[in-house]
């Protein structure tokens, strides 16, 4: 148990409560992770199956954001959590949804993978800019429920920083597509998947960094979302002079 | 940053046109609102409230035991400041010092000082009688007097001299009325005020406190032998009294100082651990002292 997630109310059974929710929530997270990599092990690999497994087990994580939902519902009728307690619900109710959320586009990405597989002739030169666009947006998700799992602002933070980079490799993937579909009109089709797979990945993107931003809520209490980069940093890091 | 993308391409999976429209717009990093969302710059903050009690460096102590330790803060006038903590923390000391209650304890003294209108309510020259008129008080228990409805709310102005029965009346009425209690009692204001429920009781004497129209209106528990009914509706009085009376409220149910109060004062010990505005207080404390005490991590 880190720090910041210190577990002695007088009451042993909130502390118990507050546990269990938050090992569902890094279960939870852990599943989406596996999600996001084997979504995109299918697409470069052409592995129908791993896709095919990746739609079927999306619906384990809409059960358990309701699941995790409920308790939390339970915790603030029954304990009227307040300061740090509150906070930690309000980061984890909204964690849920954005994991939610990644399940979604996980779940869209193996779904092109199909479809790009059955193709064929999908862009397969270009997979490589996208498994190495994957990894980075993986690397996200895993570095920021690590962050949560440890409530560690400055580690949230440093997630956020690479948000930008998910979206430079974004662009830069998109330019590659409109090229190869200025080549010939054919190749539209594979190329429009592929631009929808890696809308997928740039989203997810957003998704870890918005769950860093719920981690510096927690630690912090300031609230950094819609606000640039920079004014985050100064927050994390005035907050802990 | 989201906002601006979710329109053009969440909307569904094959959309073509979306992706079309969106082929050029690099996404932006994130959306630079120009300032931090900084609640207490749109909130009212201490320092813009007019004052009500200025304590300073205020001690006090049961003969050898100290009981307040250099209490400094500022409750502000017509707002709701409710003090919380541990049993023996001295909320209740400090609040019967606003109106000398503790003068009547033999063993007390004190030193430092509480401003009252800019003067010291210690100073010899103050008339102690008019400062509790100024300054009136309920406590945990109702106590209303043997008396009908009707003198329970007239009484305080009876002791001033007043008994014309038109302006008692008029007075009885408002106040009740202030108290949120006249439409139960209107009928039957020549009965004996014991046969009142607690929570009837409990507003009665908010009614008696409020028929002498005074400045502040000091609250010791007010609705901790109540039931959760009645307890709302003195949260809800209070709620209104707030409009023409500084008020303030120690109160051991945390709830209900997040709830009614608009500052919150936390004490330990005999000293003030942290005054902050109560949105902040019960969300993000500054002391962790306060932090532990309102999430139940005390002990």
């Amino acid at each position: 148990m880190p720090n910041s997630l210190q577990s002695n109310h007088i009451s042993s059974r909130f502390d118990q409560d507050l546990q269990n929710v938050l090992s569902n929530v890094l279960s939870m997270g852990g599943i989406a992770e596996e999600q996001l990599l084997n979504a995109i092990e299918a697409l470069v690999n052409s592995d129908v199956g791993l896709a095919t497994e990746v739609v079927e087990k999306e619906i384990q994580v809409n059960t358990q954001e309701v699941k995790i939902d409920q308790e939390c519902t339970q915790i603030l009728a029954r304990r009227q959590p307040a300061a740090r307690d509150l906070r930690l619900l309000m980061a984890i109710i909204k964690t849920i949804t954005d994991l939610e959320r990644i399940g979604d586009e996980a779940q869209k990405i193996a779904k092109r993978s199909i479809d790009l597989t059955e193709k064929e002739g999908g862009p397969r030169a270009y997979y490589i800019s996208i498994k190495a666009m994957g990894h980075l947006v993986s690397s996200m998700l895993h570095d920021a429920l690590d962050a949560f799992a440890r409530m560690d602002s400055k580690s949230a933070l440093q997630v956020a920083n690479k948000e930008p980079e998910s979206d430079d490799q974004y662009s830069a993937i998109m330019r590659q597509l409109i090229t190869y579909m200025m080549e010939d009109a054919r190749n539209i089709s594979g190329a429009l998947d592929a631009v929808w797979v890696i809308r997928a990945l740039e989203r997810i993107g957003d998704h870890a960094r918005n769950i860093c931003e719920y981690v510096i809520y927690f630690v912090e209490g300031k609230d950094v979302r819609h606000i640039s980069l920079d004014q985050i940093e100064k927050e994390v890091i005035n907050k802990n002079k | 940053m989201q906002q601006n993308k979710t329109n053009t391409l969440e909307v569904d999976e094959t959309g073509e046109e979306a992706v079309n429209d969106n082929i050029d717009s690099t996404p932006t990093h994130a959306i630079n609102l120009g300032n931090i969302v900084d609640s207490s710059g749109e909130r009212v903050t201490l320092a813009d409230e007019k004052i009500a009690i200025e304590v300073s460096d205020f001690n006090l102590f049961y003969g050898d035991k100290q009981a307040l330790k250099s209490i400094n803060m500022t409750i502000p006038e017509k707002k709701v400041t409710a003090f919380i903590g541990p049993s023996g923390c001295g909320k209740s000391t400090l609040l019967r010092c606003f109106n000398r209650m503790n003068d009547l304890i033999d063993s007390v003294s004190v030193n430092g000082q509480i401003k009252i209108d800019d003067r010291d309510i210690f100073d010899k020259t103050i008339n102690v009688a008019e400062l509790r008129r100024r300054v009136g008080m309920v406590f945990q228990k109702p106590n209303p007097f043997p008396k009908s409805i009707y003198e329970n709310v007239a009484y305080g102005l009876r002791i001033q001299g007043v008994n014309d029965r038109r302006t008692l009346d008029a007075v009885v009425e408002k106040s009740l009325k202030g108290a949120a209690l006249w439409d139960e009692v209107k009928d039957r204001l020549d009965d004996l005020a014991m046969g009142l429920s607690g929570g009837q009781q409990q507003r009665l004497v908010i009614a008696r406190a409020i028929a002498i129209e005074p400045e502040i209106i000091l609250l010791d528990e007010p609705a901790s032998a109540l039931d959760p009914i009645s307890t709302l509706k003195i949260e809800e009085l209070i709620y209104e009294l707030k409009e023409k009376f500084t008020i303030v409220i120690v109160t051991h149910n945390m709830q209900q100082a997040a709830r009614v109060s608009d500052y919150t004062a936390y004490m330990y010990l005999g000293e003030l651990v942290e005054f902050n505005d109560t949105s902040t207080l019960f969300t993000n404390p500054n002391e962790k002292m306060t932090e532990d005490y309102i999430t139940g991590r005390y002990g």
